[in-house]
Protein backbone atom coordinates (compact mmCIF):
# COMPACT_ATOMS: atom_id res chain seq x y z
CA UNK A 1 0.00 0.00 0.00
CA UNK A 2 1.31 3.41 -1.03
CA UNK A 3 -0.25 6.70 0.00
CA UNK A 4 0.80 10.27 -0.69
CA UNK A 5 -0.73 13.32 0.93
CA UNK A 6 -0.11 16.77 -0.48
CA UNK A 7 3.45 15.92 -1.53
CA UNK A 8 5.65 18.74 -2.73
CA UNK A 9 9.21 18.47 -3.95
CA UNK A 10 11.37 21.47 -4.63
CA UNK A 11 14.96 20.60 -5.56
CA UNK A 12 17.91 22.62 -4.32
CA UNK A 13 18.14 24.43 -7.64
CA UNK A 14 14.62 25.75 -7.14
CA UNK A 15 12.84 23.44 -9.61
CA UNK A 16 9.45 22.29 -8.38
CA UNK A 17 9.16 18.64 -9.43
CA UNK A 18 6.07 17.71 -7.40
CA UNK A 19 3.43 20.28 -6.67
CA UNK A 20 0.78 18.84 -4.39
CA UNK A 21 0.44 15.15 -5.17
CA UNK A 22 -2.29 13.05 -3.51
CA UNK A 23 -2.73 9.42 -4.35
CA UNK A 24 -3.57 6.05 -2.93
CA UNK A 25 -2.30 2.79 -4.42
CA UNK A 26 -3.76 -0.30 -2.85
CA UNK A 27 -1.91 -3.55 -2.22
CA UNK A 28 -1.72 -5.66 -5.37
CA UNK A 29 -2.49 -2.87 -7.82
CA UNK A 30 -0.63 -2.43 -11.11
CA UNK A 31 -0.19 1.25 -11.93
CA UNK A 32 1.38 3.03 -14.90
CA UNK A 33 2.71 6.53 -14.37
CA UNK A 34 2.73 8.47 -17.64
CA UNK A 35 3.36 12.04 -18.72
CA UNK A 36 5.77 14.17 -20.72
CA UNK A 37 9.43 14.40 -19.86
CA UNK A 38 10.01 16.56 -16.83
CA UNK A 39 6.46 16.01 -15.55
CA UNK A 40 7.76 14.61 -12.27
CA UNK A 41 7.34 10.85 -12.78
CA UNK A 42 10.81 9.97 -11.57
CA UNK A 43 10.53 12.32 -8.59
CA UNK A 44 7.14 10.75 -7.75
CA UNK A 45 8.74 7.30 -7.76
CA UNK A 46 11.81 8.37 -5.83
CA UNK A 47 9.53 9.36 -2.95
CA UNK A 48 8.58 5.71 -2.55
CA UNK A 49 12.04 4.39 -1.69
CA UNK A 50 13.35 7.53 -0.04
CA UNK A 51 15.82 8.37 -2.75
CA UNK A 52 14.40 11.85 -2.21
CA UNK A 53 12.39 13.21 0.70
CA UNK A 54 9.35 15.44 0.13
CA UNK A 55 9.81 19.13 0.85
CA UNK A 56 6.28 19.08 2.21
CA UNK A 57 3.63 16.41 2.77
CA UNK A 58 3.65 12.72 3.70
CA UNK A 59 4.51 9.49 1.90
CA UNK A 60 3.27 6.26 3.47
CA UNK A 61 4.69 2.91 2.43
CA UNK A 62 2.83 0.07 4.11
CA UNK A 63 1.55 2.64 6.66
CA UNK A 64 5.04 3.92 7.56
CA UNK A 65 5.68 7.60 6.92
CA UNK A 66 8.95 7.31 5.02
CA UNK A 67 9.48 11.06 4.94
CA UNK A 68 10.18 11.03 8.65
CA UNK A 69 12.12 7.78 9.16
CA UNK A 70 15.71 8.05 10.29
CA UNK A 71 18.49 7.75 7.74
CA UNK A 72 19.60 4.59 9.51
CA UNK A 73 16.26 2.95 8.76
CA UNK A 74 16.30 3.71 5.04
CA UNK A 75 17.99 0.39 4.17
CA UNK A 76 15.10 -1.42 5.83
CA UNK A 77 12.63 0.46 3.63
CA UNK A 78 14.69 -0.33 0.53
CA UNK A 79 14.50 -4.03 1.35
CA UNK A 80 10.73 -3.99 1.40
CA UNK A 81 10.55 -2.23 -1.95
CA UNK A 82 12.11 -3.71 -5.09
CA UNK A 83 13.32 -1.04 -7.51
CA UNK A 84 14.05 -1.39 -11.22
CA UNK A 85 15.66 1.26 -13.42
CA UNK A 86 15.97 2.13 -17.06
CA UNK A 87 19.74 1.62 -16.84
CA UNK A 88 19.47 -1.62 -14.82
CA UNK A 89 21.96 -0.53 -12.13
CA UNK A 90 23.64 -3.89 -11.83
CA UNK A 91 27.00 -4.27 -10.07
CA UNK A 92 29.22 -4.55 -13.12
CA UNK A 93 31.99 -6.68 -11.59
CA UNK A 94 29.65 -9.22 -10.10
CA UNK A 95 28.15 -12.19 -11.90
CA UNK A 96 24.43 -12.50 -12.49
CA UNK A 97 24.26 -14.89 -9.56
CA UNK A 98 26.20 -12.56 -7.26
CA UNK A 99 24.07 -9.57 -8.23
CA UNK A 100 20.89 -11.34 -7.21
CA UNK A 101 22.47 -12.89 -4.12
CA UNK A 102 23.49 -9.42 -2.95
CA UNK A 103 19.88 -8.49 -2.18
CA UNK A 104 19.63 -11.54 0.07
CA UNK A 105 23.04 -11.13 1.67
CA UNK A 106 22.10 -7.67 2.91
CA UNK A 107 19.21 -9.15 4.89
CA UNK A 108 21.60 -11.79 6.29
CA UNK A 109 19.62 -14.68 4.88
CA UNK A 110 21.33 -17.98 5.52
CA UNK A 111 23.70 -19.10 2.74
CA UNK A 112 21.78 -22.26 1.87
CA UNK A 113 18.53 -20.37 1.44
CA UNK A 114 20.36 -17.74 -0.60
CA UNK A 115 21.61 -20.37 -3.06
CA UNK A 116 18.19 -21.89 -3.40
CA UNK A 117 16.33 -18.61 -3.76
CA UNK A 118 18.78 -17.09 -6.27
CA UNK A 119 18.45 -20.05 -8.58
CA UNK A 120 14.69 -19.94 -8.13
CA UNK A 121 14.32 -16.31 -9.21
CA UNK A 122 16.88 -16.70 -11.99
CA UNK A 123 14.80 -19.57 -13.25
CA UNK A 124 11.73 -17.42 -13.06
CA UNK A 125 13.27 -14.73 -15.28
CA UNK A 126 14.73 -17.40 -17.57
CA UNK A 127 18.41 -16.79 -16.87
CA UNK A 128 19.42 -19.77 -14.81
CA UNK A 129 21.83 -20.85 -17.53
CA UNK A 130 23.62 -17.47 -17.45
CA UNK A 131 24.17 -17.33 -13.70
CA UNK A 132 27.95 -17.08 -14.11
CA UNK A 133 27.92 -14.32 -16.71
CA UNK A 134 28.76 -10.75 -15.84
CA UNK A 135 26.36 -7.96 -16.94
CA UNK A 136 28.58 -6.88 -19.85
CA UNK A 137 28.16 -10.32 -21.40
CA UNK A 138 24.37 -9.98 -21.49
CA UNK A 139 21.92 -8.18 -23.79
CA UNK A 140 19.94 -5.23 -22.43
CA UNK A 141 16.83 -7.34 -22.02
CA UNK A 142 18.77 -9.98 -20.11
CA UNK A 143 20.34 -7.38 -17.86
CA UNK A 144 16.92 -5.99 -17.07
CA UNK A 145 15.72 -9.49 -16.21
CA UNK A 146 18.61 -9.82 -13.77
CA UNK A 147 17.57 -6.52 -12.21
CA UNK A 148 14.03 -7.83 -11.90
CA UNK A 149 15.26 -11.04 -10.32
CA UNK A 150 17.22 -8.99 -7.80
CA UNK A 151 14.22 -6.77 -7.09
CA UNK A 152 11.92 -9.68 -6.31
CA UNK A 153 14.48 -11.94 -4.62
CA UNK A 154 13.35 -11.24 -1.07
CA UNK A 155 9.65 -11.14 -1.92
CA UNK A 156 8.96 -7.43 -1.51
CA UNK A 157 5.32 -6.38 -1.32
CA UNK A 158 6.01 -3.47 -3.63
CA UNK A 159 7.98 -3.32 -6.88
CA UNK A 160 8.71 0.04 -8.49
CA UNK A 161 10.09 0.50 -11.99
CA UNK A 162 11.21 3.72 -13.65
CA UNK A 163 10.95 3.31 -17.43
CA UNK A 164 12.20 -0.26 -17.29
CA UNK A 165 11.77 -0.74 -21.04
CA UNK A 166 13.16 2.65 -22.00
CA UNK A 167 16.40 1.17 -23.35
CA UNK A 168 14.90 -1.93 -24.92
CA UNK A 169 13.48 -2.78 -28.33
CA UNK A 170 9.70 -3.44 -28.57
CA UNK A 171 9.97 -7.20 -28.65
CA UNK A 172 12.26 -7.35 -25.62
CA UNK A 173 10.02 -4.83 -23.88
CA UNK A 174 7.10 -7.20 -24.18
CA UNK A 175 9.10 -10.02 -22.65
CA UNK A 176 9.85 -7.76 -19.71
CA UNK A 177 6.18 -6.76 -19.46
CA UNK A 178 5.12 -10.39 -19.32
CA UNK A 179 7.43 -10.78 -16.33
CA UNK A 180 5.85 -7.77 -14.66
CA UNK A 181 2.41 -9.21 -15.32
CA UNK A 182 3.49 -12.43 -13.57
CA UNK A 183 4.92 -10.52 -10.62
CA UNK A 184 1.70 -8.56 -10.34
CA UNK A 185 -0.37 -11.71 -10.59
CA UNK A 186 1.36 -13.07 -7.50
CA UNK A 187 -0.08 -10.18 -5.49
CA UNK A 188 2.82 -7.71 -5.59
CA UNK A 189 1.98 -4.01 -5.88
CA UNK A 190 3.58 -2.65 -9.06
CA UNK A 191 4.22 0.97 -9.98
CA UNK A 192 5.81 1.62 -13.35
CA UNK A 193 6.68 4.91 -15.02
CA UNK A 194 6.70 4.53 -18.79
CA UNK A 195 6.81 6.34 -22.10
CA UNK A 196 5.48 3.38 -24.04
CA UNK A 197 2.06 4.16 -25.50
CA UNK A 198 1.93 0.72 -27.01
CA UNK A 199 2.35 -1.04 -23.68
CA UNK A 200 -0.07 1.17 -21.76
CA UNK A 201 -2.76 0.85 -24.39
CA UNK A 202 -2.42 -2.88 -24.94
CA UNK A 203 -1.87 -4.05 -21.39
CA UNK A 204 -4.65 -2.09 -19.71
CA UNK A 205 -4.04 -1.10 -16.08
CA UNK A 206 -4.63 1.87 -13.85
CA UNK A 207 -2.97 4.98 -15.34
CA UNK A 208 -1.77 7.97 -13.36
CA UNK A 209 -0.96 10.85 -15.70
CA UNK A 210 1.30 13.64 -14.48
CA UNK A 211 1.99 17.11 -15.80
CA UNK A 212 4.01 19.86 -14.17
CA UNK A 213 4.32 18.01 -10.90
CA UNK A 214 0.62 17.31 -10.55
CA UNK A 215 -1.59 14.31 -11.17
CA UNK A 216 -3.90 15.37 -14.00
CA UNK A 217 -5.66 12.09 -14.65
CA UNK A 218 -6.12 8.86 -12.76
CA UNK A 219 -8.21 6.13 -14.35
CA UNK A 220 -8.51 2.38 -14.13
CA UNK A 221 -7.88 0.51 -17.35
CA UNK A 222 -6.77 3.87 -18.74
CA UNK A 223 -5.07 4.87 -21.95
CA UNK A 224 -1.67 6.44 -22.54
CA UNK A 225 -3.43 9.58 -23.76
CA UNK A 226 -0.52 11.48 -25.28
CA UNK A 227 0.64 11.77 -28.85
CA UNK A 228 4.06 10.30 -29.47
CA UNK B 1 22.45 -6.23 16.10
CA UNK B 2 25.40 -8.55 15.91
CA UNK B 3 26.57 -9.74 12.55
CA UNK B 4 25.85 -13.31 11.66
CA UNK B 5 28.89 -15.50 11.18
CA UNK B 6 27.80 -16.32 7.64
CA UNK B 7 27.69 -12.61 6.89
CA UNK B 8 31.18 -12.18 8.30
CA UNK B 9 32.38 -14.96 6.04
CA UNK B 10 30.62 -13.29 3.17
CA UNK B 11 32.49 -10.03 3.79
CA UNK B 12 35.84 -11.83 3.85
CA UNK B 13 34.94 -13.65 0.65
CA UNK B 14 33.72 -10.55 -1.16
CA UNK B 15 36.70 -8.49 0.01
CA UNK B 16 39.07 -11.12 -1.30
CA UNK B 17 37.22 -11.43 -4.60
CA UNK B 18 37.30 -7.66 -5.03
CA UNK B 19 41.09 -7.87 -5.20
CA UNK B 20 40.69 -9.87 -8.40
CA UNK B 21 37.55 -8.13 -9.68
CA UNK B 22 39.19 -4.73 -9.58
CA UNK B 23 42.53 -6.01 -10.81
CA UNK B 24 43.89 -2.78 -12.32
CA UNK B 25 42.97 -0.85 -9.23
CA UNK B 26 44.62 -3.49 -7.07
CA UNK B 27 47.80 -3.15 -9.12
CA UNK B 28 47.76 0.63 -8.66
CA UNK B 29 47.13 0.48 -4.93
CA UNK B 30 49.61 -2.33 -4.29
CA UNK B 31 52.15 -0.35 -6.32
CA UNK B 32 51.60 2.73 -4.19
CA UNK B 33 51.99 0.80 -0.96
CA UNK B 34 55.06 -1.03 -2.29
CA UNK B 35 56.81 2.19 -3.30
CA UNK B 36 56.03 3.81 0.02
CA UNK B 37 57.25 0.87 2.03
CA UNK B 38 60.47 0.46 0.06
CA UNK B 39 61.22 4.08 0.94
CA UNK B 40 60.21 3.56 4.56
CA UNK B 41 62.44 0.49 4.79
CA UNK B 42 65.43 2.24 3.24
CA UNK B 43 64.96 5.14 5.59
CA UNK B 44 64.61 2.97 8.67
CA UNK B 45 67.66 0.89 7.79
CA UNK B 46 69.69 4.05 7.40
CA UNK B 47 68.46 5.91 10.44
CA UNK B 48 68.47 2.97 12.86
CA UNK B 49 71.99 2.03 11.88
CA UNK B 50 73.17 5.62 12.25
CA UNK B 51 71.56 5.65 15.62
CA UNK B 52 73.42 2.54 16.51
CA UNK B 53 76.73 4.08 15.44
CA UNK B 54 76.08 7.19 17.46
CA UNK B 55 75.17 5.04 20.45
CA UNK B 56 78.39 3.08 20.14
CA UNK B 57 80.48 6.21 20.00
CA UNK B 58 78.62 7.76 22.88
CA UNK B 59 79.35 4.72 24.97
CA UNK B 60 83.02 5.05 24.12
CA UNK B 61 83.58 8.65 25.05
CA UNK B 62 84.26 9.34 28.69
CA UNK B 63 85.58 12.00 31.01
CA UNK B 64 88.81 11.08 32.77
CA UNK B 65 89.31 12.75 36.14
CA UNK B 66 92.96 12.68 37.28
CA UNK B 67 93.04 12.76 41.04
CA UNK B 68 95.69 14.80 42.85
CA UNK B 69 98.58 12.61 43.96
CA UNK B 70 98.46 14.13 47.45
CA UNK B 71 94.77 13.34 47.98
CA UNK B 72 93.87 11.25 51.06
CA UNK B 73 91.61 8.21 50.79
CA UNK B 74 88.63 10.06 52.38
CA UNK B 75 89.13 12.94 50.00
CA UNK B 76 89.04 10.56 47.04
CA UNK B 77 85.82 9.04 48.35
CA UNK B 78 84.32 12.48 48.86
CA UNK B 79 85.18 13.36 45.26
CA UNK B 80 83.39 10.20 44.15
CA UNK B 81 80.26 11.28 46.04
CA UNK B 82 80.42 14.70 44.40
CA UNK B 83 80.63 13.13 40.93
CA UNK B 84 77.73 10.85 41.80
CA UNK B 85 75.69 13.91 42.69
CA UNK B 86 76.06 15.51 39.23
CA UNK B 87 73.28 15.62 36.67
CA UNK B 88 73.64 13.73 33.38
CA UNK B 89 76.18 11.29 34.80
CA UNK B 90 75.23 7.83 33.69
CA UNK B 91 77.92 5.88 35.52
CA UNK B 92 81.48 6.20 36.78
CA UNK B 93 84.16 4.03 38.28
CA UNK B 94 87.40 4.36 40.12
CA UNK B 95 90.62 3.13 38.58
CA UNK B 96 93.76 3.00 40.73
CA UNK B 97 97.13 4.10 39.39
CA UNK B 98 98.29 0.47 39.43
CA UNK B 99 95.43 -0.53 37.15
CA UNK B 100 96.21 2.48 34.97
CA UNK B 101 99.81 1.41 34.58
CA UNK B 102 98.80 -2.15 33.80
CA UNK B 103 96.50 -0.91 31.03
CA UNK B 104 99.16 1.37 29.66
CA UNK B 105 101.68 -1.44 29.49
CA UNK B 106 99.16 -3.65 27.81
CA UNK B 107 98.18 -0.96 25.28
CA UNK B 108 101.76 -0.25 24.30
CA UNK B 109 102.72 -3.91 23.86
CA UNK B 110 106.47 -4.27 23.24
CA UNK B 111 107.13 -0.63 23.98
CA UNK B 112 105.30 -1.03 27.21
CA UNK B 113 107.98 -3.18 28.71
CA UNK B 114 110.00 -0.07 29.44
CA UNK B 115 107.23 1.15 31.68
CA UNK B 116 107.43 -1.94 33.82
CA UNK B 117 110.35 -0.24 35.48
CA UNK B 118 107.95 2.22 37.01
CA UNK B 119 106.03 -0.47 38.84
CA UNK B 120 107.96 0.35 42.00
CA UNK B 121 107.57 4.08 41.69
CA UNK B 122 104.36 4.68 39.75
CA UNK B 123 104.12 8.27 38.42
CA UNK B 124 100.54 7.92 37.23
CA UNK B 125 97.39 9.26 38.88
CA UNK B 126 94.40 7.49 40.30
CA UNK B 127 91.42 8.32 38.06
CA UNK B 128 87.68 8.43 38.01
CA UNK B 129 86.25 7.43 34.62
CA UNK B 130 82.88 9.11 34.08
CA UNK B 131 80.29 8.21 31.41
CA UNK B 132 77.57 10.71 30.60
CA UNK B 133 74.08 10.01 29.37
CA UNK B 134 74.66 11.81 26.07
CA UNK B 135 77.76 12.99 24.24
CA UNK B 136 76.67 16.61 24.37
CA UNK B 137 76.75 16.44 28.18
CA UNK B 138 80.48 15.69 28.29
CA UNK B 139 81.85 19.23 28.29
CA UNK B 140 79.34 20.41 30.91
CA UNK B 141 80.12 17.54 33.24
CA UNK B 142 83.86 17.98 32.72
CA UNK B 143 83.81 21.69 33.52
CA UNK B 144 81.82 21.13 36.68
CA UNK B 145 84.21 18.43 37.88
CA UNK B 146 87.08 20.85 37.30
CA UNK B 147 85.70 23.04 40.10
CA UNK B 148 85.99 20.20 42.65
CA UNK B 149 88.90 19.83 45.10
CA UNK B 150 91.83 17.40 44.80
CA UNK B 151 91.92 17.28 41.05
CA UNK B 152 94.99 17.49 38.90
CA UNK B 153 93.31 17.39 35.53
CA UNK B 154 90.03 16.59 33.74
CA UNK B 155 90.09 15.47 30.13
CA UNK B 156 87.96 14.01 27.41
CA UNK B 157 88.45 13.45 23.70
CA UNK B 158 86.92 16.72 22.54
CA UNK B 159 87.79 16.06 18.88
CA UNK B 160 85.75 12.84 18.82
CA UNK B 161 82.90 14.45 20.67
CA UNK B 162 82.75 17.49 18.42
CA UNK B 163 82.75 15.39 15.34
CA UNK B 164 80.09 13.16 16.81
CA UNK B 165 77.91 16.14 17.61
CA UNK B 166 78.38 17.52 14.09
CA UNK B 167 77.54 14.16 12.64
CA UNK B 168 74.42 13.96 14.77
CA UNK B 169 73.35 17.35 13.51
CA UNK B 170 73.77 16.34 9.86
CA UNK B 171 72.03 13.04 10.46
CA UNK B 172 69.10 14.92 11.90
CA UNK B 173 68.84 17.31 8.96
CA UNK B 174 69.19 14.55 6.40
CA UNK B 175 66.71 12.43 8.33
CA UNK B 176 64.24 15.34 8.43
CA UNK B 177 64.50 15.91 4.68
CA UNK B 178 64.12 12.21 4.07
CA UNK B 179 61.01 11.98 6.27
CA UNK B 180 59.45 14.98 4.54
CA UNK B 181 60.12 13.54 1.08
CA UNK B 182 58.81 10.20 2.22
CA UNK B 183 55.61 11.55 3.67
CA UNK B 184 55.04 13.68 0.59
CA UNK B 185 55.50 10.74 -1.75
CA UNK B 186 53.36 8.44 0.33
CA UNK B 187 50.52 10.91 0.68
CA UNK B 188 50.64 11.78 -3.00
CA UNK B 189 50.66 8.17 -4.15
CA UNK B 190 48.05 6.94 -1.78
CA UNK B 191 45.65 9.85 -2.03
CA UNK B 192 45.83 9.58 -5.81
CA UNK B 193 45.02 5.91 -5.64
CA UNK B 194 42.16 6.61 -3.28
CA UNK B 195 40.78 9.25 -5.62
CA UNK B 196 40.84 6.75 -8.44
CA UNK B 197 39.17 4.15 -6.29
CA UNK B 198 36.51 6.59 -5.21
CA UNK B 199 35.46 7.53 -8.71
CA UNK B 200 35.43 3.93 -9.80
CA UNK B 201 33.50 2.78 -6.77
CA UNK B 202 30.92 5.52 -6.28
CA UNK B 203 28.37 3.96 -8.65
CA UNK B 204 28.91 0.61 -7.04
CA UNK B 205 28.27 1.98 -3.56
CA UNK B 206 25.15 3.88 -4.61
CA UNK B 207 23.72 0.72 -6.16
CA UNK B 208 24.40 -1.24 -2.98
CA UNK B 209 22.51 1.39 -1.04
CA UNK B 210 19.57 1.18 -3.43
CA UNK B 211 19.33 -2.53 -2.79
CA UNK B 212 19.13 -1.87 0.94
CA UNK B 213 22.68 -2.42 2.18
CA UNK B 214 23.52 -0.75 5.45
CA UNK B 215 26.71 1.30 5.68
CA UNK B 216 28.59 -1.30 7.66
CA UNK B 217 27.63 -3.99 5.22
CA UNK B 218 29.21 -1.93 2.45
CA UNK B 219 32.22 -0.99 4.54
CA UNK B 220 33.32 -4.47 5.59
CA UNK B 221 34.45 -5.89 2.22
CA UNK B 222 36.25 -2.61 1.54
CA UNK B 223 38.00 -3.02 4.86
CA UNK B 224 39.04 -6.57 4.00
CA UNK B 225 40.11 -5.52 0.51
CA UNK B 226 42.12 -2.63 1.92
CA UNK B 227 43.89 -4.83 4.44
CA UNK B 228 44.77 -7.37 1.78
CA UNK B 229 45.95 -4.67 -0.61
CA UNK B 230 48.18 -3.23 2.10
CA UNK B 231 49.58 -6.66 2.95
CA UNK B 232 50.19 -7.49 -0.73
CA UNK B 233 52.08 -4.23 -0.92
CA UNK B 234 54.51 -5.45 1.75
CA UNK B 235 55.69 -8.52 -0.16
CA UNK B 236 58.35 -6.79 -2.27
CA UNK B 237 59.58 -4.47 0.51
CA UNK B 238 59.87 -7.35 2.97
CA UNK B 239 61.66 -9.44 0.35
CA UNK B 240 64.07 -6.57 -0.24
CA UNK B 241 64.66 -6.11 3.47
CA UNK B 242 65.29 -9.77 4.20
CA UNK B 243 67.41 -10.34 1.10
CA UNK B 244 68.96 -6.92 0.59
CA UNK B 245 69.90 -6.33 4.19
CA UNK B 246 71.40 -9.76 4.38
CA UNK B 247 73.60 -8.89 1.40
CA UNK B 248 74.48 -5.54 2.91
CA UNK B 249 75.23 -7.01 6.30
CA UNK B 250 77.46 -9.81 5.07
CA UNK B 251 79.32 -7.74 2.48
CA UNK B 252 79.60 -4.34 4.10
CA UNK B 253 80.20 -5.14 7.73
CA UNK B 254 83.56 -6.86 7.08
CA UNK B 255 84.84 -3.98 5.00
CA UNK B 256 84.26 -1.28 7.54
CA UNK B 257 87.23 -1.09 9.88
CA UNK B 258 86.01 1.57 12.26
CA UNK B 259 85.55 0.19 15.73
CA UNK B 260 82.28 2.08 16.29
CA UNK B 261 80.68 1.29 12.98
CA UNK B 262 78.92 -1.98 12.98
CA UNK B 263 75.60 -2.68 11.24
CA UNK B 264 72.70 -3.95 13.28
CA UNK B 265 72.72 -7.74 13.04
CA UNK B 266 70.45 -9.13 10.32
CA UNK B 267 68.75 -11.39 12.85
CA UNK B 268 66.69 -9.98 14.56
CA UNK B 269 66.83 -6.52 12.91
CA UNK B 270 65.58 -7.61 9.45
CA UNK B 271 62.76 -9.61 11.02
CA UNK B 272 61.67 -6.82 13.29
CA UNK B 273 61.72 -4.39 10.39
CA UNK B 274 59.69 -6.79 8.24
CA UNK B 275 57.08 -7.13 10.94
CA UNK B 276 56.94 -3.38 11.20
CA UNK B 277 56.49 -3.03 7.42
CA UNK B 278 53.68 -5.57 7.56
CA UNK B 279 51.95 -3.47 10.20
CA UNK B 280 52.46 -0.22 8.32
CA UNK B 281 51.27 -1.81 5.07
CA UNK B 282 48.10 -3.16 6.61
CA UNK B 283 47.49 0.19 8.27
CA UNK B 284 47.92 2.14 5.03
CA UNK B 285 45.58 -0.27 3.24
CA UNK B 286 42.90 -0.04 5.88
CA UNK B 287 43.21 3.71 6.19
CA UNK B 288 43.01 4.11 2.42
CA UNK B 289 39.93 1.95 2.08
CA UNK B 290 38.18 3.61 5.00
CA UNK B 291 38.86 7.01 3.45
CA UNK B 292 37.60 5.95 0.04
CA UNK B 293 34.22 4.69 1.24
CA UNK B 294 33.63 7.32 3.90
CA UNK B 295 32.58 10.01 1.46
CA UNK B 296 29.84 7.90 -0.08
CA UNK B 297 28.41 6.57 3.09
CA UNK B 298 27.72 10.06 4.32
CA UNK B 299 24.13 11.07 3.75
N1 LIG C 1 18.05 15.95 -8.58
C1 LIG C 1 17.43 16.97 -9.19
N2 LIG C 1 17.84 18.22 -8.96
C2 LIG C 1 17.23 19.25 -9.56
N3 LIG C 1 16.20 19.15 -10.38
C3 LIG C 1 15.73 17.92 -10.67
C4 LIG C 1 16.33 16.78 -10.09
N4 LIG C 1 15.67 15.68 -10.54
C5 LIG C 1 14.71 16.15 -11.36
N5 LIG C 1 14.74 17.49 -11.44
C6 LIG C 1 13.83 18.35 -12.21
O1 LIG C 1 12.53 18.09 -11.74
C7 LIG C 1 11.61 18.05 -12.81
C8 LIG C 1 10.91 16.69 -12.81
O2 LIG C 1 11.87 15.70 -13.18
P1 LIG C 1 11.56 14.17 -13.14
O3 LIG C 1 10.92 13.85 -11.87
O4 LIG C 1 12.80 13.46 -13.49
O5 LIG C 1 10.49 14.03 -14.34
P2 LIG C 1 10.25 12.85 -15.35
O6 LIG C 1 10.74 11.59 -14.75
O7 LIG C 1 8.76 12.86 -15.52
O8 LIG C 1 10.93 13.21 -16.61
C9 LIG C 1 12.41 18.33 -14.07
O9 LIG C 1 12.26 19.72 -14.37
C10 LIG C 1 13.82 18.02 -13.67
O10 LIG C 1 14.70 18.82 -14.38
MG1 LIG D 1 12.10 10.13 -15.42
Amino acid sequence: MIEMKNVHKVYKNGVTALNGVDTFIDAGEFVYVVGPSGAGKTSFIKMMYREESPTKGNVYINSVDVASIKERKVPLLRRSVGVIFQDFKLLSKLTVYENVAFALEVIEENPKKIRKRVMEVLDRVGLKHKARFIPDQLSGGEQQRVAIARAIANNPKIVIADEPTGNLDPETSWEIMRLFEEISASGTTLVMATHSQDIVNKMRKRVIAMENGKIVRDEHRGEYGYEV
Amino acid sequence: MAMKFSTFRRHIREGTKNIVRNSWMTVASVGAVTTTLVLVAAFLILILNLNQVVDNIENDVEVRVYIDLQAEEEEIEELGDQIAGLNNVESFYFQSKEEELEMLIEDLGEDGEAWELFEQDNPLNNVYVVNTERAEDLSGVASRIETFENIEDVSYRSDVVDRLLDFNQYARIIGGVFVAALLFTAIFLISNTIKMTITARSTEISIMKLVGAKNNFIRWPFFVEGTLTGVLGTIIPIGLVLGGYHYLYTNLNDRIDFPFIELLPWDPFAWQLSLMLLGIGAFIGIWGSVMSVRKFLKV
